[in-house]
């Protein structure tokens, strides 16, 4: 598919109330603060708690974004709940050469094995991350910054802002939690 | 100085709404407009907008408050999409008719059956004749800089009539992306105070929408015909005044490569996708362009039929069904340039029904079918891209 040079596309896996459309807002908003183009959106339609969910963020450094549909051959995939990995086929359409950030106890070895997964991933225990860091089983802060690590689309600094307007007192907690994953994701060689 | 944020666009309708000191919203709920309506409730619940909010039961209800609020004289802001908009109907005449400049966002949205909150262009086709101004937006930021337009526009004494805003359900309605917002004085400056030369008063009453019998029904119509004409000419003036404030223009009929030979038209925000699509083609070495309209009602006819005269080829794309017709884009398209001398041979397709996307590789192919059935002919009055059938 043709496409904008200079862009990465991201799409976010995750299930109704776990806050994948957010983590989504806060990339575009960071990328944005950067003063780069970006867009984020949710995958459209009604809202169903706990069912399977998608989010997309594409990142732009040249020129704004256009293209308006769906991603379906991302960049990067961001899984934030290990239990969708047997029921979603979440590495379709990932480019050749992409990653896929997944909140896993496993290794990215074990996650080869079991799925045959092709691509680089990268991998992170952000359940315990945001059950230590938060207090409470959301991981989708906590998977932001397995995504920064693993990719650098935008900068930790970057979030503060968005993260404050966002969650307001609740902000640092989940700062330190993107920090902790960004610190304890393990990212494969390419 | 305007100030840049990455929000989503239907809170940035709210935030700039809340920036033109509307008096009044009248609003229910439905997706995909509903983030409109919620996030204005907050506004004027935390005190940012000193507004009435109305939460009415429906949205008959809706454009009914809004018909009061506008005909005392209060800036009236309300939004809705699909079968919200359907079941204004009945009412969106009776505000035209009254020459009531209210202003209405639509989160364009699909008709059931079977259910969809999904985008397309049902909606708009529906209310096509309903006396509204109507106008097209591709991005956020076109919504927000339409909407303080809008306002404008509607209650200019030389209108005076209700201006609708679309923006296609999800693919805008629920994007983030960054927007340029106005400062609070520069609107102020830009948008005069509401000014309705006749407002309800007690103490000079007035008859409004009265009894029409056959001796003044066509004259009431004609009357108001001729305004909805006329508002042609203030529009333009109000883009310009806009644009030489704010530094975008915006037009009747948008082009993108307009020369080319052979033109793609789509309405609404999947034109940058397919926009994205004419890039790819351009470069591969065809010579295509694309255009759209901005403006629905009144039909831009003049710009229209400027814009393709020297085209060979139009390929249209109607995000609607007109059931046993033609698909209404195209059927207006091919009638605005029926008699002209010079004029592209039209090609039709619908596609992008009840939010299915079309992508990027999607309009290369589009435009591919297209140049073939123009080359070939077709039995068919258009084609639907994509339908399994």
């Amino acid at each position: 598919m043709a496409e904008q040079s200079g862009m990465i596309e991201i799409r976010w896996h995750g299930r109704g109330g776990q806050g994948a459309v957010t983590s989504a807002e806060l990339v575009a908003q960071a990328a944005i603060a950067e003063n780069r183009f970006a867009q984020a959106f949710p995958s459209f339609g009604p809202e169903r708690r706990g069912a399977p969910v998608q989010a997309f963020v594409r990142v732009s450094d040249l020129s704004p974004v256009k293209v308006r549909a769906e991603i379906t051959q991302p960049d990067v995939v961001v899984v934030l709940d290990p239990g969708l990995l047997p029921i979603v086929n979440v590495a379709s359409g990932l480019k050749k050469g992409g990653i896929m950030v997944i909140n896993t106890k496993k290794t990215a070895a074990q996650l080869r094995q079991e799925f045959g997964y092709t691509e680089r991933l990268a991998t992170v225990d952000a359940n315990r991350i945001a059950r230590e860091v938060l207090g409470v089983l959301i991981t989708n802060t906590t998977m932001v910054g397995a995504l920064v690590k693993a990719t650098g689309v935008v900068k930790m600094e970057s979030l503060v802002e968005p993260l404050g307007r966002r969650f307001g007192k609740l902000a640092d907690r989940n700062f330190n939690a993107a920090k902790r994953a960004y610190d304890e994701t393990v990212v494969e060689e390419s | 100085m305007a100030h840049k944020a990455g929000m989503e666009v239907s809170m940035a309708v709210s935030e700039v709404v809340a920036l033109t000191d509307t008096d009044v919203v009248a609003a229910y709920p439905i997706t995909p407009q509903t983030h409109i309506v919620e996030h204005l409730a907050e506004l004027v619940a935390n005190g940012e907008l000193d507004a009435e909010f109305i939460p009415v039961e429906s949205e008959h209800s809706a454009m009914s408050a809004c018909l009061g609020s506008a005909a005392a004289g209060a800036r009236t802001f309300t939004a809705t999409a699909g079968q919200g908009l359907e079941l204004m109907h009945e009412v969106l005449y009776v505000a035209s008719s009254m020459r009531l400049p209210i202003v209405m966002t639509v989160a364009n949205r699909a008709l059931s059956a079977p259910l969809s909150v999904w985008g397309d262009h049902s909606d708009v086709m529906a209310v096509r004749d309903t006396g509204w101004i109507q106008i097209f937006t591709e991005n956020g930021q076109e919504v927000i800089d339409n909407v303080i337009c809008a306002f404008r526009i509607a209650e200019d004494r030389r209108v005076l009539l209700p201006v609708m805003v679309h923006l296609d359900g999800f693919n805008l309605s629920h994007m983030i992306e960054p927007l340029l917002f106005p400062e609070h004085g520069e609107v102020k400056d830009f948008l005069p105070p509401n000014n309705y030369p006749l407002p309800l008063d007690p103490r000079r009453p007035v008859a409004m929408g009265d009894f029409g019998p056959p001796v003044i029904y066509t004259e009431a119509k004609w009357a108001q015909e001729v305004n909805l004409q006329k508002s042609y000419d203030v529009i333009l003036e109000v883009w310009q005044k806009f644009a030489d404030k704010f530094g975008r223009k915006y037009n009747p009929v948008e082009t993108y490569h307009g020369d080319a030979r052979t033109l793609l038209y789509i309405t609404g925000s999947f034109s940058e996708t397919a926009m994205t699509a004419v890039d790819s083609m351009r470069k591969a070495g065809q010579d295509i362009g694309l255009v759209r309209l901005r403006l629905w009602r009144p039909f831009p006819f003049k710009e229209f039929r400027k814009a393709v005269k020297d085209a060979e080829l139009l390929i249209t794309v109607d995000r609607a069904i007109s059931f046993g017709g033609p698909p209404p884009i195209a059927s207006e398209i091919k009638a605005a340039i029926y008699n002209e001398p010079k004029k592209p041979k039209v090609v039709s397709f619908v596609g992008g029904l009840g939010g299915r996307d079309i992508h990027v590789d999607g309009f290369e192919t589009i435009v591919q079918r297209g140049i073939e059935i123009a080359r070939k002919g077709s039995q068919n009055e258009y084609e639907i891209f994509g339908v399994r059938e």
